[in-house]
C-alpha cells in the first residue's frame, strides 16, 4: 500500500482529497508574501483601487526606489549584517568549546553546571532585560553595537545544548587515537572534533544568524541614532515616520528586509531545518 | 575524581599508574573549566546577576536618573490594583490560549497532510514554513497591508467571495486581537515541523497493524497518533506558551497595544514601563509575575504530563 501511515486512506479518492488539501493550504500560506512582493511593483494608485489586483499594471519599481531612500536602508542592510555576522561568530566560537567540555570532558558536578546551560533557554528575556541594559549604560554601550553583539561571545544556550549533542555522538575512538598519539585537550577540539563538526557549524551559525538578523527588541532598546538602525528597526521607523501610507514603499522595503532571511533558508535548508527538529529531541 | 583525592589525602598507598590517572583528572577538569568559562562568566554576569538585580530592583522605586528606592512589594500591590495591568493580563491570556490552540491542532493536521508519501512533498514543507523566516517587522508590515479596512486584500476578498463586509481588522478594538491571532496561523511552520519529525519516527507497523484489525482513520488517530506524538505535544504546548508570553513585536508595530489597549499584551506593557515611562522598578515587578506564571505553568503541565505523555518506541531520547 502506498499511503501515507499516519492518515492512511484506503480509498484512492480520499488520498486525492488530501493532496489537494495539501497544496491549497500551501498556496495560502505563500499568498501573503507573493502579495507583497506584487504590490511592492505596483503602483500606489494602483493599490489603492477596489478590487485589488494580484498583476502590477503598470509594472513600476517606485516603491524600491523610493522606498529604500526615505531612510538609509542600504546602510541599514549593511549594519544588520554586520551584528548579525560577528555575534553569529562569537556564538559558535563559545558555545562549541562549551558543548565540547560538556560532551567529552568529565568534570565532577558537570551535570548540575549543563542544567544551568538549559535553564537560559527557560528564562525569559523580559527578566534580564532591564539590569542587561543598566550594566551596558554603566558601561557607555548604549548606541552602540556591543550590546547586541558581545552576549553571543558568551555562549547561547541553544547552540551549546547543538554541539554537545553533536560532540556526544562522535566516536570515542577517534578521541582516543589522538589522545595515544600525544594530543592535548585543545587539540582533540580544534583538530579532531570540529573538522568533524561542519554541519553542527552550518546549523548553529545559520541559526543564530537568522535570529540576530530579525532581532526587533535588542536593537530597538540599546540603538537611539538614525544612521546605526538595523533594518526591522528602520522598517519600523518608517511606518511612524508617515501619515499618509505609501503602501507600495512599504512593502518594497518590507520584500528587501525579509530577502536575506529567505535566500539564506534556501540555500540552507537542510541545516535550518535540522536545528528546529534538534529542539524536539 | 576518587582517585585523585586518594592521591591528596595519602591514606593509601597508591601505584604510579593512579597518580598518573589523577594529574590527566585534574588535567582534564583544569581544561573543562577553561572551555566553558566564556558561557560561565556571561552566565554570571548576563544571567543570575541580572535576576538578582531585577528581583530587586522589582521591591524599588526605580526611575533611572535617580537610585532606586527600596518600596517593599508597593510594586506588586499597585499592579494587582490597577485595571491596566489586569487588561493586559486578560488580553494576553486570550492571545496565548488562541494562539497555542491554533499551534497545536493546525500545525499536528499540517503535519499529518505533509507526511503523505507524494513527489514534490519537500516544496510543499518548504512553502508552509517560509512565512517563518520572515523577520516579524516584515510580517507585521505585511499583515498591515493585508488587514486595511475595505479595500485591503482581506477585506476585499471577504466581500468579493461571500459578500461580507468585513470588519475594520486593527483600528476596531472588537476585532485587533482576532487580528493578531489569525495572523499567528501564518506561524504554525515550527510546530508542524516538530510534530513532523514525530510522525515520522512512528514505526509503520503500528498503522499496518491497525490496518489488519480494520480501525477506522479516527480511531488510528485516537490510539495510535496522538499518544506517539505527546511528547511533540508536550513540547509545542510549553514553547507555545513561553511564545505567546513573550509576543511583542506585533503589538508594537501593528497597534502599539491600542485600539483602547484591546492589544495590550504583556511584554509591550513591560518594554513601556521600562523604556517610555523609565519605571524601572515597576518593569522588573511586572517581569518577575510573568516568570513565575511561566514556571508555575509549566511545571503544572509536566505534573500532569505523567498521565498524558507516552515516551517509548523511538521518541524517548
Amino acid at each position: 500500500m502506498r499511503g501515507n501511515p499516519a492518515i492512511s486512506a484506503r480509498k484512492p479518492i480520499a488520498r486525492w482529497v488530501m493532496i489537494l488539501v495539501t497544496v491549497v493550504g500551501a498556496l495560502i500560506m505563500v499568498f501573503p508574501a507573493i502579495w507583497m512582493l506584487s504590490a511592492s511593483l505596483q503602483s500606489n494608485n494602483q493599490i489603492s483601487q477596489y478590487p485589488p489586483s494580484l498583476m502590477p499594471h503598470p509594472f513600476t519599481l517606485e516603491g524600491y526606489l523610493k522606498g529604500l531612500t526615505v531612510l538609509p536602508f542600504v546602510r541599514y542592510f549593511f549594519n544588520t549584517a554586520c551584528i548579525a555576522v560577528l555575534s553569529s561568530i562569537g556564538g559558535v566560537l563559545s558555545s562549541s568549546l562549551a558543548g565540547f567540555a560538556f560532551a567529552r570532558l568529565r568534570f565532577r558536578g558537570k551535570n548540575i553546571l549543563f542544567v544551568c546551560v538549559l535553564s537560559g533557554l527557560m528564562i525569559p528575556y523580559a527578566v534580564v532585560m532591564i539590569p542587561q541594559y543598566l550594566l551596558f549604560k554603566h558601561l557607555g554601550w548604549i548606541d552602540t553595537y556591543y550590546p547586541l553583539i558581545v552576549p553571543a561571545w558568551f555562549g547561547l544556550p541553544f547552540l551549546i545544548f547543538l554541539f554537545r549533542q553533536f560532540f556526544a555522538g562522535i566516536p570515542n575512538e577517534l578521541f582516543e587515537a589522538a589522545r595515544i598519539d600525544g594530543c592535548g585537550f585543545p587539540g582533540l577540539y580544534w583538530r579532531i572534533a570540529m573538522p568533524l563538526a561542519k554541519p553542527a557549524v552550518a546549523t548553529a551559525f545559520i541559526f543564530h544568524f537568522q535570529a540576530a538578523w530579525n532581532d526587533f527588541l535588542g536593537p530597538l532598546i540599546y540603538i537611539n541614532s538614525n544612521s546605526k538602525y538595523t533594518l526591522s528597526l528602520g522598517l519600523s521607523a518608517f511606518t511612524s515616520s508617515c501619515d499618509c501610507t505609501p503602501w507600495n514603499q512599504l512593502m518594497g522595503v518590507s520584500t528587501i528586509v525579509a530577502l536575506v532571511p529567505i535566500l539564506v533558508f534556501f540555500f540552507a535548508q537542510k541545516y535550518v531545518l535540522r536545528g528546529i527538529v534538534l529542539t524536539s529531541k | 575524581m576518587r582517585v585523585g583525592m586518594s592521591v591528596e589525602t595519602g591514606v593509601r598507598p597508591v601505584s604510579r599508574k593512579r597518580v598518573r590517572a589523577g594529574l590527566q583528572r585534574r588535567l582534564e577538569a583544569r581544561w573543562f573549566l577553561l572551555f566553558i568559562s566564556p558561557w560561565l562568566v556571561g552566565f554570571a554576569v548576563l544571567t543570575v546577576y541580572p535576576m538578582i538585580a531585577s528581583a530587586y530592583y522589582s521591591l524599588t522605586n526605580y526611575s533611572v536618573l535617580s537610585p532606586p528606592t527600596f518600596i517593599g512589594f508597593q510594586n506588586y500591590t499597585f499592579l494587582f490594583h490597577s485595571p491596566l495591568f489586569w487588561t493586559s493580563v486578560r488580553v494576553t491570556v486570550i492571545y496565548a490560549i488562541a494562539t497555542v490552540v491554533i499551534q497545536l491542532v493546525l500545525g499536528l493536521l499540517v503535519a499529518m497532510l505533509l507526511n503523505l508519501r507524494i513527489p514534490g512533498m519537500k516544496v510543499l514543507r518548504t512553502l508552509y514554513y517560509i512565512p517563518n523566516v520572515l523577520p516579524m517587522a516584515a510580517t507585521s508590515m505585511l499583515w498591515m497591508f493585508l488587514f486595511v479596512p475595505r479595500t485591503g486584500v482581506l477585506d476585499a476578498a471577504l466581500h468579493q467571495l461571500f459578500g461580507i463586509n468585513g470588519p475594520q481588522w486593527l483600528s476596531d478594538p472588537r476585532w485587533a486581537l482576532s487580528g493578531l491571532i489569525i495572523m499567528s496561523v501564518w506561524s504554525i511552520g515550527s510546530s508542524m515541523l516538530i510534530f513532523l519529525a514525530g510522525l515520522q519516527s512512528i514505526p509503520d507497523e503500528l498503522y499496518e497493524a491497525a490496518d489488519i484489525d480494520g480501525a477506522r482513520l479516527f480511531t488510528k488517530l485516537r490510539h495510535i497518533t496522538l499518544p506517539m506524538l505527546s511528547p511533540q505535544i508536550l513540547l509545542n504546548l510549553i514553547l507555545g506558551l513561553i511564545g505567546a508570553f513573550q509576543t511583542f513585536v506585533q503589538a508594537y508595530m501593528m497597534t502599539d497595544g491600542g485600539p483602547d489597549y484591546a492589544t495590550y499584551l504583556y511584554s509591550l506593557s513591560i518594554y513601556q514601563n521600562a523604556f517610555q515611562s523609565f519605571h524601572m522598578g515597576m518593569a522588573s515587578a511586572e517581569a518577575w509575575i510573568m516568570f513565575l506564571v511561566i514556571l508555575a505553568l509549566t511545571a503544572a503541565i509536566f505534573k500532569t504530563s505523567a498521565r498524558w505523555v507516552y515516551y517509548g518506541g523511538g521518541t524517548e531520547s
